[in-house]
């Protein structure tokens, strides 16, 4: 017999007798300010925000964030790659000296300042991990309270089968349970709030 | 060594386990304000503890569904019985792929399967990708927490040790600087690694992927760079629907360490472009847990290791007083059905206060579950727990009333009447720190007797 | 109304006062009280250390000796949790289940059945309370520090009738004491250790006084206090409301 047959009899006579799967409310609050939740969540997680309503001088904005980033790739029309360009790489390692990483997120969560990245939007899927600092730009008005809703914006998949909600930068406390911001991912996460 | 032999070792460094404790309880006390700003946290808890009953009792009809899209979005699927089939599994798939390199994120499934050890064996450099793993794999040692894996160590042990293999500063301490230092050191693993094997957080039925939680980015960079990706879960990860991600990703960061989510929450379907993608499904037991109707809830564990933080034994022992892979109550309840001899100590080694099962995001009645052990251990095990013999004289003595207080009686003289030497070597452990009660001149029977009995009082 | 006196084994070995206080108190309040001479243990020892079915002989017994009574009452909320919850493993029958929805802990008693609003007794001093984890997560009588929800306890409800009576606050509120039954000497270090720290967190918030609910807590960490010679008083909560004084 397959493991597969054998593990799935063993499970067939020793499960228990059928248990209903509930169904999950949404939770919804009304009484929350998304946009002001969400700021002061993003700085607990380690990240910061900035408020930037209109499109036009966002690249000069970043520039002066981030000064001494000298390799900038984005995904963002208003905001220019610098240096470096999607057409010239061809395998993922070559983004292991990139300094700055300019992101579309899709929608952000109030409660946990975690922001979906549609594998869609991304040339090469490390790219948010691998930058040393990370922007997001956010639509405000794409503000959800809480996962629950979050995942209802998730009933329709990125189509290339990978997303990932961030929040904050890279951290670890597994040195004596000291914070340290810039484990193996980006040092930093700002997100543009438009 | 029992728990107790291996607990009191550890305890003799006061200041270290002071440390431990209060540490542990710091991240208890985040967890606190995290779950009591969600007015909802009961009922989530709720709602956790029956989606689990639900995959328990369907639990061959996910993982058939789960397989099924998984094979869809083009991954592949195997099914290991135990161990040894998911290293062997391991390694063919590397083999296959002439992989000599593998970058490793948390997996508390490949501790269990002494995976690392295996491959290394094999010719394959394993290198544990998570900072905490990689302190402990650079000292020969496994992890103490199941997600702190270095919290039996201090700064000052972490920067010798990366003073002696990664080449840091001799004496450096600092956590910023020395995570600095294997931040380098595993960029460059992460670059040259031939494969990547990922944990499984949860493995959704509906769609046939997995989600992956990190802080550190760990997983991700392995998975992504690599051209292999493998998975390994227990059959247990399953839950049936993408939207039952809602409540879990609410609970595990908040119960684990007080965060409201972990850093990245990452949703693997397909497969990248020209990556091969695989999960691996385990059993190693599993099943025969399911079959234990008083243990089987144990399987509804999301590995947030908050029971660990909350429990006052664990603080004050550290994990590796426990022999099992998964420490603290948790793990004393999974490790009597791995084996029931090897493990009896660990589910003695708790009050029963009950605080692990209070602090359960799924309701894992944890507590009654170390008793329900505890007699079968008595009863089973063979043991030379010599406490079996005391507590059957104990359980005589009880059911005979005039033996009872004949000895009642001579106990309390033997106590007054003993010298303080006698009461406090090794023979008597409760003089380990405690004086024994002082006895009163009269037993409550005696008083009774005397002052109540006699006068009239009705019974 | 003809309550039975549940007093546990340690309780009429070392620490008699707790059942004459007891005793006295549901006295004043109107109960007709009897004291079943024949009463051994409620056999939580011995099942707490995986011998449930050498404690069997201990229930049937407990049984035997309480049938009889209208309420079961004894100041230890973990040995009435031990019968409430674990006299499955008799064979249940009326009496059985008679003894196991009739017992009361004392603080239950007080302020369920006999409903009381006010206490006459006085004590002026800073109170440490110990809460102990069966009165907590078995017997639920007080909001455990883990679940979300209003937070309440009956004791501290009945313990702030008494005049002058002052609680400090601990900075962990529901830590195990560390005693844990037979734990207290098969993990003899980790429990020293438990108790130790259970004693400083109180010493540290100025307790003049520890007090609990239940007795083997209270012998814990009394015994830490007398060990380390620290200048703090233990007593049961029943001796505070029956009006104990530490005055001559």
């Amino acid at each position: 017999m397959s493991s597969r047959a054998l593990i799935l009899e063993r499970i067939k006579h020793r499960k228990p007798t059928i248990c209903s799967l509930p169904t999950i409310p949404l939770f919804e609050r009304t009484d929350i300010d998304l946009n002001t939740h969400f700021k002061e969540m993003l700085q607990f997680a380690g990240g910061q925000t900035v408020d930037f309503p209109v499109s036009d001088g966002m690249s000069d904005l970043i520039n002066g964030i981030f000064p001494e980033a000298n390799k900038i790739l984005s995904n963002i029309e208003s905001v220019k790659s610098k240096n470096v360009d999607f057409k010239s790489i061809s395998d993922a390692h070559q983004l292991y000296d990139i300094d700055l990483v300019v992101l579309k997120g899709e929608f952000g969560v109030a409660e946990n300042a975690a922001i979906w990245i549609s594998g869609d939007t991304l040339f090469s899927r490390v790219l948010p991990f691998i930058t040393q600092h990370l922007v997001i730009v956010l639509d405000k008005k794409q503000l959800v309270w809480n996962m629950h809703q979050a995942y209802q914006n998730l009933n329709i998949f990125p189509e290339n089968g990978f997303g990932v909600f961030i929040s904050g930068p890279s951290k670890t406390a597994d040195i004596e349970q000291s914070l340290v911001i810039g484990a193996h991912g980006s040092k930093s996460l700002t997100v543009v709030l438009i | 060594m029992t728990h107790s032999e291996k607990a009191t070792r550890y305890i003799k460094d006061e200041a270290r386990v002071d440390w431990h404790d209060k540490a542990l309880w710091f991240v208890r006390q985040k967890r606190d304000i995290q779950t009591k700003k969600v007015p909802e946290w009961e009922t989530l808890r709720e709602l956790a503890s029956q989606i689990k009953a639900n995959v328990l009792s369907e639990l061959d009809t996910y993982l058939t569904q789960f397989e099924e899209n998984a094979i869809k979005n083009g991954v592949t699927v195997h099914w290991a019985k135990d161990a040894q089939e998911h290293n062997d599994i391991i390694l063919r798939i590397l083999n296959g792929k002439n992989a000599k390199k593998l970058v490793k994120s948390k997996s508390m499934l490949t501790e269990e399967c002494h995976l690392n050890s295996f491959l290394e064996k094999n010719g394959i450099e394993v290198v544990d990708t998570d900072l905490g793993e990689r302190i402990v794999q650079l000292r020969h040692e496994t992890p103490s927490h199941i997600v702190l894996p270095a919290i039996h160590l201090k700064k000052e042990d972490v920067g010798e040790t990366f003073h002696t293999h990664l080449g840091s500063e001799k004496g450096a301490k600092d956590p910023q600087y020395l995570t600095g230092v294997a931040r380098e050191h595993l960029r460059e693993k992460f670059l040259s690694a031939d494969a990547a094997l990922t944990g499984v957080n949860f493995a959704i039925a509906e769609t046939g992927g997995i989600t992956v939680c990190t802080n550190e980015g760990n997983a991700d960079l392995g998975a992504h760079l690599a051209p292999v990706h493998i998975a390994s879960m227990g059959i247990e990860k399953i839950i049936p629907r993408q939207s039952d991600l809602g409540v879990f990703l609410r609970m595990l960061a908040r119960n684990a360490t007080g965060q409201a989510i972990t850093t990245y929450s990452s949703h693997f379907l397909k497969p990248n472009n020209g990556q091969e993608m695989h999960f691996v499904i385990v059993d190693n037991g599993r099943t025969e847990q399911l079959g234990r109707v008083d243990f089987r809830k144990s399987l509804y564990c999301i590995r947030c290791g908050a029971c660990l933080n909350t429990c006052p034994v664990y603080r004050r022992s550290g994990g590796h007083s426990y022999s099992f892979t998964i420490p603290g109550p948790i793990g004393s309840i999974l490790s009597p059905g791995v084996d029931l001899k090897k493990y009896a100590s660990m589910a003695f080694a708790s009050t029963l206060c009950g605080s692990c099962s209070d602090v359960c995001p799924v309701k894992i009645d944890i507590h009654h579950q170390l008793y329900k052990w505890r007699q079968i251990i008595v009863n089973e095990s063979n043991s030379s727990f010599s406490k079996k013999q005391i507590m059957k004289a104990m359980g005589f003595l009880f059911s005979h009333p005039g033996l009872y207080r004949f000895a009642g009686k001579t106990g309390r003289k033997l106590v007054s009447s003993l010298p303080g030497f006698v009461l406090y070597n090794g023979l008597n452990t409760w003089g380990n720190g405690r004086e024994l009660p002082q006895p009163p001149a009269q037993s409550f029977r005696e008083w009774y007797l005397e002052n109540k009995h006699k006068t009239g009082n009705k019974l | 109304m003809k309550v039975g006196l549940f007093v546990p084994c340690y309780v009429d070995q070392f620490y008699p006062q707790v059942a004459v206080a007891t005793l006295q108190l549901l006295e004043k309040l109107g109960c007709e009280v009897g004291f079943p001479l024949n009463q051994t243990c409620c056999g939580q020892p011995m099942a707490n250390a995986g011998c449930e079915k050498e404690s069997k002989a201990a229930a049937k017994l407990f049984v035997e000796n309480f049938k009889d009574f209208d309420y079961i009452v004894g100041a230890a909320p973990s040995c009435v949790g031990f019968v409430k919850e674990h006299y499955d493993i008799l064979e249940q029958n009326p009496d059985v289940s008679h003894v196991r929805t009739k017992i009361y802990d004392i603080t239950e008693f007080l302020l369920d059945i006999l409903k009381i609003t006010k206490i006459d007794a006085r004590f002026p001093y800073k109170v440490g309370f110990h809460q102990s984890c069966h009165a907590l997560r078995g017997m639920r009588m007080a909001q455990s520090s883990e679940i979300n929800g209003a937070s309440f306890s009956m004791q501290k409800q009945l313990l702030s009738m008494v005049d002058g009576l002052e609680f400090i606050e601990l900075d962990r509120t529901d830590e195990c004491c560390g005693f844990g039954g037979t734990f207290c000497v098969t993990e003899a270090a980790v429990s020293a250790k438990m108790g130790s720290d259970r004693v400083a967190d109180h010493e540290r918030n100025g307790a003049q006084v520890i007090t609990g609910g239940d007795v083997s807590c209270l012998m814990q960490l009394e015994g830490v206090i007398r060990r380390q010679n620290k200048n703090i008083k233990v007593v049961h909560l029943v001796e505070i409301l029956n009006g104990v004084s530490f005055e001559k």
